[in-house]
Order: C-alpha cells, then structure tokens, then sequence
C-alpha cells in the first residue's frame, strides 16, 4: 500500500503527464479504438501506474506462494520444483488403439494420461444401444466393461503413472472399472494417483453429458467424492470445471465465477452429507481454459486461486490449507482455433500454453492445431506436445514463482476479476444457490448472452480475428486429416454379445440386484459398483438401474 | 422477403454430442431474422428429427454436429425425410465437417453445409433464398 504523501506526488505526475504528454499525442493521432476491452469484454485501460493497485495489501491479498491466500501459487517453489504435469487429452476407437497412443505419448515425454471417452460411455451407453449408432469410438474411447479397461492399460503400471478421466454422470462406474484393474495388477488403492472429472453441474448448464436429474445426480458425485477420501487417498475425486463454461461462450470472469459456484454447492453437499470439510476439500481440483490474451488469463487463475482460497477459509471455516488451495488443470482454449488457416493454431496454443504456465497451473494438455477440422492426427498432437515442452523448458516463465506478480496491470486485473466472481457469486447466493440458479436458467442464460455478444462482435468486425475477419486468404482444402475407423462400432457389438453370453450369469445377476437395493437407500453406492463391474455388468446394465430409480433428465429448452 | 408466412425452421442435434453453443446461437439469430425456430435440444434420432419436422410443418432443418457423426446422421434424416414426401423441406448443416465429407452430403440431398467461422448473415441469406415459398 502506498502512503498518502506518494500517492498525491503520483497523482499530480500522472495528471502532468496527461496533460502535457498525452494530449499533445491524441490530437495528433488518434488510438485505434475509442475504447478498449478485452476478448470478455473486460475495459482495458490504456495505462496502469502504481495509482490502480494502490489500496493493495501485499501480505493480505498477494502474499506467497504456498500460502493462504495462494494468489501467486499453491506451492511454495512452483516449477522450480517440477514442470506441471503435461497431460495430453487422447483417446479413440477401440480400447487397443488407444493403448497404442498412450504408450506413444509416454514415450514422447508425457508424464501423465488423460483418457478421452467416446459418448455413449459419457452417456451411460452400450456401445450396441440404439442411441450409439454412429458415436462407437468417435470422441473418444469406447468402454464397454471391465474387459475394455484391462485392455486400455495393458502394460501401463497403475502405480507408475496418473491418469484423469474425463467422465461425469457414470464416473462412479468408471472409477470402478479402473480400481478393479488395479486390483488385477496387484496396486493397492493408495498407490493410484488421478482425476475423474465428476463434475455433473457444468454438464446440465452447458456440456450436455447428463443423465439423471441433478439432485441425483449430486447423490452419485458425493457418493464417489467420500469413497475416494476413505479409500483412494491419493485420487482428485472431482475436477470442477470452468473449460466447458467458457467454450459454451462465457467472459473469462464468467468461467472462474461459475466455477466456483459449482465448487460450492458440491462443498455444499458433501457437508450436509455430514463430511468434514477437511477431510474431502483437500483432493478437490478444477479445471480451466487458457485464451490467447495472456494478460487476462493470468490474471483470472490468480484471481480464481484467491477467491477460492477465501471462500473455503471464510464461508466453508476450512482450517488445513490444503482445503483452501485452488489446484487445477488447464486445456487450452477449442473454440479459440479456426479451421482457416490452420497452422495459425499453434501460435494461439503457444501463447495458451503460456498463459497457463504464468497462471500457476498443476497439469496442462495444449490442442492440436487442427481440432477445429477433425480430431487430431499424431503430427499435430506431437507438436501440441512440444510446444508446451517449449514454454516449459525455453521460455523463462518457470525459473522463477508468478512472474507478472507486480505488474501494475495483471495485479489491477487480478482485483477486477476477483470482485467480478463475488458480485456473481452474491446474486448466485440470492437465487437460493448454485441449483436454484441452474434451474432458473440464469447460468445458461448469462453463457448465452455472451456468446452472443461475441459473435456479433466478431460479425461486426469489432474484434478481429485472424482468418475469419481479417488477413484471410483462399487455401486448398486440408488433407492428411484423421479419420475414425466406422466398423469400430461392429467389433464393439460383436465382442458385448460375446462378453453377455459367457460371464457367470449367477454373479452378475446379484451383483446388479445388490446394487439395486443398495441404490434404493442412502447408502454408498461405490462398493455395489465395484463388485458389478468385477463381476462383468456393462456400463449401460449399471447405468440402467439408476435409471429406473432415479429417472432420466429432461432439460428446457430456451436460447 | 415477400412470403406469406414465416419461415419455419427446425434446429436440431443429432447423435449423442453435447456442443450446443452454435445451435443455440443461430436459433436466435434465425428468430432475429424473423423465422419461427424449433430447437429440439440435444440426443435427437434420425426419427425424432423427421418427426419434429413434419409434426411443426418445417420449411427448414438445420442440423448441427461437431462430434464427428455427420456421415451416418444427416444421410439419415434424408432418406427417413424422402420416405414422408418432404422432399420440399430444405435441410443444412454445420460443424466439424471435412471438406470431402461436405461434398458427399450434398450429394446425398443437404443443400449446403456451413463449417467453422461461417457468419450468421451467411446462413441467414442462403435460408432467406432457398427455403420453399408458401402461402
């Protein structure tokens, strides 16, 4: 904080530079806009001085890393201790094809996994359900049953590497099946370190992989949330997700808001499932997006790391700061790539990719520069690859703990931020919750309302961007693109037929019946799940039951 | 544009894919414009598609995907669209959609297929244009 006294001298500078400096220089020229805002639409100024962050207190807003309120980071020698964990989103076809990619990118120098399911699975689907035509290992893998995982790990030591899951409404099932290979390979559960993301509130607000109602829902993510604090000590049970918030369309202040929001209600849950908030908050992590305006994302993750750290200690009375620390991973940002002028792509993901290491983030998967066409080929995931390898090992921003701390800018940013996520997070609180406000739409409608904005800005040429409204120029189609193998869904058929007809019919049929019963009282479905996917049940015979339990949800429509 | 009634237009997602940010966008931009718009949401079969289609009396489908399943859905809705003697009903699509892809489902009945960083003015002139005249 600055004294009054220095604070009147920089004033009076600032205003004689105004007056004598500037002037002069805007009336002979002037700027390219009248007003400048950031991708969010975030004002920018066009100077910041000492005079924006004055009312900082460098000890209680800032501090160090390591430390509450963990603004410049969750540890206290960041990556001058490790890199993050490069993980690489992959996953497609069948489970040996995947298996094949995965040792590839270790051998490539990834340090962690990070497995892409196709939809059905995200759904809760057979891959021989009506519903799946089409969709058999397109996005991603397809797991069908635990005869799927083992293949899927084959000769990857579970002890030896981490891998995150990206699945949400059937988590549980596929946390099962992971466990219970673990349990093939002989690896104790407190041996296996990972992630599923778990996350079903950004499902039903912008991602669309839902199956139950949220209520129910909320039962199963609770459910895993206090097996893994019991059992899997070392397993990141949720990873609340701000990614999805901001490719549906929101401002970056937007995606850490409602992020937040969603981790408070799951806070929330699991303490009026009578859980001590020390005892689960510590394994929670999230996940955000890196745009290319590194500024502004920089400042976002700081932000996002203070609130959170406050709301924990402030609203939750969380003493371990472990359960204040905001850990997170980082995907750089889909729908900033344009399918025009591809290789453009890996200059964004670059400056992504930096964002994301000047933010402080725990695991980090860059994209390939030709998602916008098609799913990545290897070429392009191995450059994705590089070039964070690039930023970690060239550029500098690791040598030393939250570089741009004390810029004038991203600190006055950081501030903007942060009052942004509690003003949402106060009008959240006056619609009853992060629930009632999912149910109101107001979520949604806000995610709406800015990628409105944004296209219209776009369409406008308000903003520009390279390749769609400026600087484009006539290309010859793209070639070398990946293509999915179709019959993929016919080997997958073939082998569930094969898989139904000859498991021990007897054990199969208890283990769902128990996990009916189980699924009918308030107990903790996790064990019942384990010892249906051991006993070969399918993804979709498992997802079913709840389904006639809890039933399906059916959202509103509204645009 | 000189029509007697609006354009109506059925906006949909087949398949299982849950990126709904383009359709939601252009359903709005479509009413804007003066179309009476039916989005169906997300998980729509072939058949549900068609169904909402004739029940709202389309003039217009729209289909959106960006999960790579463009190849079985959108051959699909043309065939179920033929056997109900739509063959009126003008049907365009959009999203991660290969160029040599594109070329097929043309030939398969979609009039046009409108790929990343299309703007909305575009669609809207090409629908205004094509779209069948009723009174």
């Amino acid at each position: 904080m600055l004294d009054k006294d220095e604070l009147k001298k920089m004033k009076a500078a600032k205003d004689k530079w105004g007056k004598e400096i500037l002037q002069k220089s805007l009336v002979r020229e002037k700027e390219r806009k009248e007003v400048f805002t950031s991708i969010s639409g975030t004002p920018i100024e066009r100077l910041y001085t000492p005079l924006e962050t004055a009312s900082l207190d460098y000890n209680e807003e800032i501090g160090y890393p390591g430390q509450y309120p963990f603004t410049r980071g969750v540890q206290p020698t960041m990556y001058r201790g490790r890199f993050w964990t490069m993980r690489q989103y992959a996953g497609f076809g069948s489970a040996k094809e995947s298996n094949e990619r995965y040792r590839y990118l270790l051998n490539q120098g990834q340090t962690g996994l990070s497995v892409a399911f196709d939809l059905p699975t995200q759904a809760g689907y057979d891959s021989d359900h009506p519903l799946s035509m089409g969709e058999v290992g397109k996005v991603g893998v397809a797991i069908d049953y635990i005869g799927d995982m083992r293949v899927l790990f084959k000769g990857i030591p579970l002890d030896k590497v981490t891998t995150s899951m990206t699945i949400n409404a059937p988590a549980t099932v596929l946390l099962a099946m992971y466990l219970a290979v673990a349990d093939e390979q002989g690896v104790s559960y407190d041996k296996l370190g990972g992630t599923v993301q778990n996350d079903i509130l950004k499902e039903i607000t912008v991602r669309g992989q839902y199956i139950y109602p949220p209520k129910q829902s909320m039962k199963l993510t609770v459910d895993l949330i206090e097996y893994c604090f019991k059992n899997v000590l070392r397993w990141n049970s949720i990873s609340i997700s701000g990614y999805h918030i901001r490719e549906a369309g929101s401002t970056a202040a937007q995606e850490a808001a409602f992020t937040i929001a969603d981790g408070i209600a799951y806070v929330q849950a699991c303490i009026d499932r009578g859980l001590d908030v020390d005892t689960f908050a510590p394994r929670l992590s999230f996940f955000f997006n890196a745009f290319t305006n590194v500024l502004e994302e920089t400042a976002k993750f700081r932000a996002a790391r203070r609130c959170w750290a406050k709301v924990m200690k402030e609203r939750f009375g969380a003493k371990d700061p472990r359960s204040m620390m905001l850990r997170f991973h980082v995907q750089t940002g889909g729908v900033t790539l344009t399918a025009q002028q591809p290789l453009n792509n890996v200059v964004r993901v670059a400056l992504q990719a930096y964002a994301a290491a000047l933010g402080g983030c725990q695991s980090l998967h860059t994209n390939s520069y030709d998602e916008a066409l098609c799913l990545p080929t290897e070429q392009a995931v191995t450059v994705a690859l590089r070039t964070q390898q690039i930023v970690a090992e060239e550029s500098g921003a690791t040598d030393t703990i939250d570089p741009l701390a004390g810029s004038y800018m991203v600190e006055a940013m950081t501030d903007k931020i942060e009052a942004q996520i509690e003003e949402y997070l106060q009008k959240i609180d006056a619609l009853g919750g992060t629930l009632a406000a999912i149910e109101q739409a107001f979520i949604q409608k806000e995610i709406q309302q800015s990628a409105y904005r944004f296209q219209k800005e776009i369409e406008s040429r308000e903003r520009v961007y390279v390749g769609i409204n400026k600087y484009t120029m006539k290309e010859p189609p793209p070639a070398n693109l990946l293509k999915v193998d179709m019959k993929v869904g016919e080997t997958e058929a073939r082998k569930l037929r094969e898989i139904r007809a000859q498991r021990d019919q007897a054990r199969w049929k208890k283990a769902l019946e128990h996990l009916r019963k189980v699924s009918l009282t308030n107990e903790n479905v996790m064990p019942a799940v384990i010892e249906a996917v051991k006993a070969d049940a399918t993804i979709g015979e498992i997802c079913n039951v709840w389904r006639e339990i809890y039933g399906e949800y059916k959202p509103k429509q509204f645009f | 544009m000189g029509r007697a009634r609006k354009i109506r237009i059925v906006l949909a997602k087949p398949g299982l894919d849950g990126h709904d940010r383009g359709a939601k966008l252009l359903a709005r931009i479509f009413m804007e414009a003066g179309m009476e718009v039916i989005y169906t949401g997300l998980r729509q079969t072939p058949e549900m598609i068609v169904e909402t289609a004739l029940q709202e009396d389309a003039d217009v489908v729209g289909l959106s995907s960006l999960s790579g399943v463009h190849n079985y859905f959108f051959p699909r809705v043309m065939e179920l669209l033929r056997e109900k003697s739509m063959n009126d009903v003008l049907v365009v699509g959009g999203g991660i959609i290969p160029d040599e892809d594109a070329a097929e489902l043309k030939k398969s009945g979609i009039a046009e297929i409108f790929g990343p960083g299309t703007s909305t003015e575009e669609i809207v002139k090409f629908i205004q244009v094509h779209a069948r005249q009723r009174s």
